[in-house]
């Protein structure tokens, strides 16, 4: 076990695999270290395995009984031959009971392929049996992991290698059960008994006519290791290939206006040359390899055929032609199985990278998360309040301040603004009222309850942000409105929906709100998606509602029709305005100017108008193009 | 073209870069599948993929040889061992020394055989492997060619993913085929062989035998569909599962936003319970085989050994040829397993290459004339002259275009949507062909002059900034290799874009996302702004951004758009006042047509469209609801007449 653990770790290190043998001294500290994690991984796999005890026993008799079934073939076809045979040999052959015996042993060879083939099935769909509910449980837990972690996670890990985790490396988990698990047990027995059997036969033939299994063994892991690997570089090569072709065509006018086929080209042709290479590289590899098993195979068996032959010539030996036929079988048989070597290793490799990758995200514990006996949010008016709330993103790039000494209230009914430079902490302070993330220092307040004492489903079901970047789920525009309410009624959809304004776009559409969103469905303009949103948003009536900059896209007239359908339902909630647009909220009761994560100013509209300052500035820049700034420079 | 199409919005937030009638094709792409690629295509798809493969005809004879000896020494194998056990081990001719020496030449014999099997097995799997990746890079590199050279409009009519199917599906299911495709010469040939060799052995146990045999191509023929069927049904729940998860993923901020994980994990479930199922079906059928193949051999090697061995006993066959029997029996299998499945493979071969065919019969409508010259000494003036033009046969998007911009000059295009101002600027590039009328760039006709030297004298900058998944430095300097570093950077200062490079981990040499997509719409903006600049073009187009950009930023890109504009001459497509007003003059479409022009001031005292949307108020034209611009315009033309 030890030996091929180790074997892998080394044949899957990104140094070089033909210096397999001329590793140097200096990495074996972490080989070994990485050699126990992948134990402990696979191991892992394994007692997950374990779990279902009953199918694996009831694979382990089919392995044996497909082993033993197997392994009678060649057995029976020697006695055939024997019996044959023993018509020559024998003085005076009664041919009467020789046709009998032959009778039987095509009956019992027949019953025994039967019997390999039903039993051969039955061990491999346990195998797979296995492999796809351990893949199923991984993958229930996997999404519920997911929708768990917290936002920082979800910032630090991009999305594409947590879908390559969920896909590639639970399949890759499954592939390992599959073949690797039950699979060896199956060798080994088969591999085990055939050689006991033939040991017993004739053991010097029976060494010679093996010799080829380690060869062939060795060789057939190699080739699966490397052209594994050679795959996944191969892979990674049409990937960037596949990028360069994309790009190239989506962005073809800008590759037109620019005359830059030439250079396209040249870029196109580099990348498909790399892929060439790498793709013939595993062309060699397979053949190189392939070669020399049959070789090894073959080759003993010329040296089987001449010793067995010169066994059969003497006459001293008791070794018979059937004898022969028998190991000629029994190495042609053999042969599969050993080929199989590679796939079993290879699958061991796989399955654990992928258990490691996996894990590592199933072993994540959410930041964010109820505290031990959390209660419910109790509303009482819903006013909501920062106290001196500092915060920083925890992360590789450091640990920056963002927001620095927060607090404002925002009263029911009352509307607060926030505007500031990009990358003031607008968006981040949106993002602490519903516990995306924690502040370090300070705290928030829902009705005099600290957020972070409450239930996180109570406290996200008061607060509802208005996202900045609409994510919209591709289903009918009702399954999206009603989102956050999966079982609303239809005309609580239809209000939400006219309140954004998008119920005129909507019902003019031929399926209505049934209709699809995305791919094969419309496609939504910036300010549509938007106003979707803001009707997502308002469907769950959430008592602390927060616009991040959510009007972005949407014109200055259509916003003006939504605040106004918004102020019935508002009128006792508290609500805070996000925006660059200061149309969209110099109404708004108190004003927050943020620069660099604090509160520079503050008041109302009029009141930030007549202190003259950055609010006053950047109202200049905006309601008022100044007529005397030659914008337009020195055209 | 239908008028009344689901795709279409409010023309207050819907902008489109592209001509309006594009955005319907979600309508019916079969049809416009039918209209890209001209229907009658009869394909000669195997004739013309030989053209393809004729560059490498001679090694291919080589790999067909190979094959050929390959089959032979596979099918040499249990012959040698059937002489062998005839002459040398059969009891009747067993005689010492003698048979010790025959024995000796058929080992050595069969050894031979293994060598040969081994050097041509070796050859033929590099050969061919590497003549098909081969052919398959030339398809793939053809394809890829013809598309840069396409005419515009149909790669407005072509989605990108349909197109990349056809580069790397297509072409993926063509490699399939051809790494197998010689390789299933072999098979056949080795079939054939072994049938021959059984009735040289003895033709009564031979059709025995293929009796046998033949059940499992048949059984091979009904239970191949079916298990496709369910392999097919296990992947595709296996990608609604995907689906499930990936949205999720992308997703997770709502979903946690709204509370909503409990609902979606029953969703899950449901589905990741139907793939399960579907998986542990598809594994069934699938597996079924392996005893079908078992029980048959078994079958075929009992009726050898009861039948030929009652024979041999009876000595009318030999005692080898019923051990041939044997070897050649568990040969069979193998052959006959991939020959029913290179059928499939073939099948789908024959319909990627009819696309891949398709995409390079789009013909080429826009080239070079014979005496094409490049565009040199090019003053930087731009010419209309009578210009009509559309997309569509009957539908002129742009009538009678008349007007020239001097040298220097910066012009404004203004208009609501569909009035033509894109259709403008895509012609000046040739992107598309005019049916009347003349475009003159420094005085020559665009169609005169060499379409590879239109790049150097037009740059172009889009509504939507395109970046490339490279470097800060490579997306800025883009075609112009000769550019300098230096260059580079003088170009960001001047756009004022260096500032926020510097910030980035590597500074210019940072790696940019997809797109850009790591970067802000305004800082995208500027890089191409730098872009522009370092192509330095007498001619500048740019399609303003219409998106909304926070005061900051837009402050910054007005800047850079003077900066940018210096010294060139410009046509803008505009939407933002402050740009409008600084232009030059300002050229007012409506379906079409000019319907004014002139400089901010005179365009006020004429008193019509432009001067109706002014007198509105909006600091964006963009910001007027569509409504009132509806209103204006039927208010100028009524003051008109």
């Amino acid at each position: 076990m030890g030996f091929f653990i180790n074997l892998f770790t080394r044949l899957t290190m990104p140094t070089a695999v033909s210096a397999t043998t001329g590793t140097t001294r200096a990495s074996s500290r972490s080989d070994a270290e990485s050699e126990t994690g992948s134990f402990k991984v696979l191991m892992r796999i394994v007692r997950m395995a374990l779990d279902y005890p009953g199918l694996l026993a009831i694979g382990l008799v089919f392995i044996i009984g497909a082993s033993l079934f197997q392994l009678f073939i060649p057995l029976l076809i020697g006695d055939g031959v024997a019996t044959v045979e023993e018509a020559f040999t024998s003085p005076n052959p009664d041919t009467d009971t020789l046709q009998r015996t032959l009778l039987f042993t095509a009956l019992a060879l027949l019953g025994s392929a039967v019997l390999r083939g039903i039993f051969t099935f039955g061990h491999m769909y346990i195998s797979e049996n296995v492999a796809q509910r351990l893949g199923y449980r991984l993958r229930m837990l996997y999404y519920e992991k997911l929708q768990r972690l917290s936002f920082a996670y979800h910032d630090r890990v991009h999305t594409g290698d947590l879908l390559t985790r969920g896909l590639l490396d639970i399949e890759g988990i499954r592939a390992f059960a599959s073949r690797g698990l039950l699979r060896v047990v199956y060798l080994a027995i088969f591999v085990g008994t055939g050689t006991f059997l033939m040991m017993r036969v004739d053991w010097e033939l029976a060494l010679i006519s093996l010799s080829f299994v380690p060869i062939a063994g060795w060789r057939a892991i190699v080739a699966r290791l490397q052209t594994s690997r050679g795959w996944r570089l191969y892979q990674e090569e049409m990937g960037r290939l596949t990028k360069v072709m994309d790009e190239n065509l989506k962005g073809i006018r800008v590759v037109r206006s620019f005359s830059a086929e030439p250079y396209e080209m040249e870029k196109y042709d580099k990348s498909s040359n790399e892929a060439f290479t790498r793709a013939f590289h595993l062309v060699s590899v397979r053949s190189k390899n392939l070669s020399i098993i049959t070789l090894a195979f073959l080759g003993v068996m010329s040296i089987v055929l001449l010793v067995g032959g010169l066994k059969v010539l003497d006459e001293n030996d008791p070794f018979s032609l059937g004898h022969l036929a028998q190991f000629l079988a029994f190495m042609s048989i053999m042969q599969n199985p050993v080929r199989q070597l590679g796939m079993v290793v290879a699958g061991w490799a796989q399955g654990a990278t992928s258990g490691k990758r996996l894990f590592e995200v199933l072993d994540q514990i959410p930041e964010i998360d109820d505290k031990p006996g959390a209660k419910d949010l109790v509303l009482t008016d819903g006013a909501l309040r920062f106290e001196h709330v500092d915060f920083a993103y925890m992360d590789e790039y450091g640990d920056e301040q963002v927001l620095t000494d927060v607090s404002f209230e925002a009263r029911p009914g009352h509307t607060i603004g926030i505007v500031g430079p990009p990358g003031s902490g607008k968006s981040t302070l949106a993002h602490l009222i519903p516990r995306f993330y924690d502040p370090i220092a300070g705290r928030i307040l829902i009705d005099d309850q600290d957020i972070s004492d409450v239930t996180l489903s109570s406290l996200r079901r008061t607060v509802g942000v208005v996202e900045q970047d609409t994510f919209l789920f591709t289903t009918t525009i009702d399954n999206n409105v009603a989102y956050g309410d999966p079982w609303a009624e239809h005309r609580n959809i239809e209000s939400a929906t006219s309140h954004a304004q998008m119920s005129e776009y909507v019902e003019r559409l031929p399926s209505g709100y049934g209709t699809l969103i995305g791919e094969r469905g419309v496609s939504l303009s910036g300010g549509q998606r938007q106003r979707l949103s803001i009707a997502r948003s308002i469907m769950l009536h959430p008592q602390v509602i927060v616009f991040d900059d959510s009007t972005a896209a949407i014109d200055a007239a259509t916003e003006q029709r939504i605040r106004a359908a918004l102020q019935e339902v508002t009128a006792d909630r508290a609500t805070i305005i996000i925006s660059h647009r200061l149309s969209s909220l110099m109404h708004a009761n108190e004003i927050l100017f943020l620069e660099g994560g604090k509160i520079v100013e503050r008041g109302s509209h009029a009141e930030l108008l007549e202190l003259g300052g950055k609010y006053r500035d950047l109202y200049e820049l905006q309601i008022r193009p100044d007529d005397d700034v030659d914008v337009g420079g020195g055209i | 073209m239908a008028t009344t199409d689901a795709t279409q919005g409010s023309p207050a937030d819907e902008q489109s870069s592209r001509p309006q009638w594009v955005d319907q094709r979600n309508a019916n792409q079969e049809d416009l599948d039918q209209q890209i690629f001209s229907a009658g295509y009869n394909g000669d798809v195997v004739r013309r993929f030989l053209g393809f493969v004729s560059p490498y005809r001679n090694v291919l004879i080589i790999g067909v040889i190979a094959v050929i000896i390959f089959a032979l020494s596979v099918l040499a194998l249990p012959w040698i061992i059937r002489t062998t056990v005839n002459d040398v081990l059969d009891i009747t001719q067993r005689s010492g020394d003698d048979a010790r020496n025959i024995l000796y030449v058929m080992v050595g014999l069969f050894f031979g055989a293994v060598v040969l099997h081994v050097i041509v097995g070796y050859i033929q799997n590099i050969i061919v492997g590497r003549i098909a990746e081969h052919i398959l890079i030339d398809l793939r590199r053809a394809m890829y060619e013809h598309l840069q050279r396409v005419s515009m409009s149909f790669m407005d009519k072509t989605e990108v993913g349909r197109m990349m199917s056809r580069l790397q599906g297509d072409v993926a299911a063509l490699q399939e085929f051809l790494e197998t495709a010689v390789v299933s010469i072999g098979d056949f040939l080795l079939l054939f062989g072994i049938v021959i060799a059984m009735l040289i052995m003895d033709w009564r146990l031979a059709v025995l035998t293929f009796a046998v045999v033949s059940t499992l191509a048949i059984a091979r023929a009904v239970w191949l569909p079916i298990a496709r069927r369910a392999f097919l049904y296990s992947r595709q729940t296996a990608s609604i599962t995907s689906g499930a998860l990936a949205e999720n993923i992308n997703g997770v901020r709502v979903v946690q936003g709204m509370s909503r994980e409990h609902v979606n994990l029953d969703l899950f479930k449901e589905k990741a319970d139907e793939q399960l199922w579907a998986s542990k079906r598809a594994a069934r059928i699938g597996l079924i085989m392996i005893a079908m193949v078992d029980t048959l051999s078994g079958t075929a090697m009992a009726i050898i050994i009861v039948v030929g061995g009652s024979w041999v006993i009876g000595n009318s066959l030999e005692i080898g040829s019923m051990l041939a029997f044997i070897l050649y029996v568990q040969l069979f299998f193998d052959p006959i397993r991939s020959i029913t499945m290179h059928y499939a493979v073939f099948q789908r071969a024959m319909a990627s290459g009819e696309r891949i065919f398709e995409v390079l019969d789009v013909p080429i409508d826009i080239q070079d004339k014979d005496d094409a010259k490049p565009l040199v000494d090019n003053d930087g003036s731009v010419e209309f002259k009578n210009v009509t033009f559309g997309y569509l046969e009957d539908k002129p998007i742009l009538k009678d275009i008349n007007f020239r911009v001097e040298p220097g000059e910066t012009i404004a295009l203004v208009g609501p949507t569909g009035s033509g101002k894109t259709s403008i600027t895509s012609l000046l590039h040739r992107f598309y062909d005019i049916w009347e009328g003349e475009i003159l760039i420094g005085g020559k006709d665009v169609r005169d002059v060499e379409l590879s030297t239109l790049g150097n004298n037009i740059g172009m900058v889009l509504q939507e900034p395109y970046l490339f998944s490279s470097t800060v430095f490579e997306n800025i300097r883009y075609n112009k290799f000769d550019a300098t570093r230096e260059e580079v950077v003088a170009a960001a200062r001047a756009v004022g874009a260096h500032e926020f490079i510097m910030r980035l981990p590597n500074g210019y040499d940072t790696e940019l996302e997809q797109r850009g997509g790591n970067l802000s719409l305004g800082q995208r903006q500027l890089i191409s702004f730098a872009r522009a600049i370092v192509a330095d073009t007498k001619i500048l187009i740019l399609d303003e951004a219409t998106a909304s950009i926070d005061s900051y930023t837009e402050l910054l890109i007005q800047q850079a758009l003077a900066r940018l504009l210096e010294g060139r001459t410009g046509i803008v497509i505009a939407h933002r006042l402050a740009t409008i007003r600084g232009a030059d003059r300002i050229i007012v479409l409506q379906n079409g047509e000019i319907i004014e022009t002139g400089n901010h001031d005179e365009l006020i005292a004429h008193g019509g469209l432009y001067a109706r949307l002014y007198s509105m108020n909006y600091a964006s034209f963009d910001d007027i609801p569509d409504e009132l611009i509806a209103e204006a315009m039927e208010y100028s033309r009524t003051a008109a007449t």
